[in-house]
């Protein structure tokens, strides 16, 4: 399967309940894995109606998240993202 | 200091706060009710007397979560050291293999990283506690801790040493931050020498640390 890289997107989220962690920010990964369809948290944890989004698992680097300040630039970290928080790379 | 009528002439070193053997007692909860606890025991209570479900069956639900335990995970990682068939099934859809074994994960999806020669995998919820608790149990402090929580996705390999788990550069660490519906845990690599051993045997071998990552399963004695 080819790799698909994605850019998490830089919106601010104000205290919302936003499970995009700031420091993933505009930070570009590849998709590990597609989890499926679940109910948007940002909508259900206010009891609104949720409309399902597709969430996938991205693996960032370590260099890419941290920059020159990674302990070991070649490990990674994987975090869930929903669809909608990623763009395509534009490279 | 309030102690001025003591006679400070012993070599006894006591700190304000401190128990006697030097570390800080945790404060009474004697402040009143949040807002949000009231709510809690309003809500319940008005359940309650609207019989939609009894003091006891929420004694009994309690009761139900205390009792999982690293137990429950052992028993599913010794299961995959054993059972390839099962192993196989585990890796591709953690939580239905898990309830093979009587684990339900619930609403949210098990997903199983397997540590091997070259791999080590570790565990956090930056963005609040989300934890196992079905295989697993109550998270420990630590883990809920901000400093483990902030550290370990930015240096892994240092928060690692410090729980006594020391990697060479040649296995790459893959920290898994646990943001959204799924949840975690790592299968250990089979401790060498176990060759035969039954699941139970081995299921011994395993601790809660190295289904989080922190640490490995016990050496075969």
């Amino acid at each position: 399967m080819p790799e698909i890289t994605v850019r998490v997107k830089t919106w601010p989220s104000h205290g919302l309940h936003v499970r995009t962690p700031r420091y993933l920010r505009g930070k570009r990964g590849v998709i590990e894995r597609e989890l499926g369809r679940f109910p948007n948290p940002e909508q259900l944890a206010y009891g609104l109606p949720a409309p399902e989004r597709k969430l996938v698992r991205v693996r960032f680097t370590m260099a890419e998240v941290w920059g020159a300040g990674a302990e070991n630039p070649d490990d990674t970290l994987d975090a869930e993202i929903y669809e909608h928080w990623l763009e395509a790379d534009e490279g | 200091m309030p102690h001025d009528d003591h006679d400070h002439d012993h070599e006894h070193v006591h700190h304000e706060g401190m128990s006697p053997s030097g570390h800080p007692y945790r404060a009474d909860q004697d402040e009143p009710l949040t807002y949000w606890q009231t709510m809690e025991i309003a809500v319940r209570e008005l359940l309650e007397e609207k019989g939609i479900f009894s003091a006891a069956e929420i004694a009994t639900a309690i009761g139900r979560m205390d009792a999982r335990s690293p137990a429950d995970g052992a028993r599913v990682v010794a299961k995959a050291w054993t059972d390839p068939a099962f192993k196989a099934r585990l890796m591709a859809d953690g939580s239905a293999a898990a309830a093979e074994l009587g684990c339900a994960i619930d609403a949210l999806k098990l997903v199983v990283v397997e540590n091997t020669a070259d791999t080590h995998n570790v565990i956090v919820c930056t963005l609040c506690s989300c934890y196992p608790r079905n295989l697993l149990g109550l998270p420990p402090d630590w883990y809920k801790n901000r400093a483990y929580r902030s550290r370990v996705v930015k240096e892994p390999r240092s928060v690692l040493a410090e729980f006594g788990l020391a990697l060479p550069d040649s296995i790459r660490v893959r920290v898994h931050d646990s943001t959204a519906d799924m949840r975690y845990i790592v299968l250990p690599a089979r401790p060498a020498g176990t060759e035969g051993w039954s699941e139970e045997r081995l299921a011994a071998l395993v601790t809660r640390d190295s289904m989080i990552g922190v640490g490995l399963p016990h050496a075969a004695a």
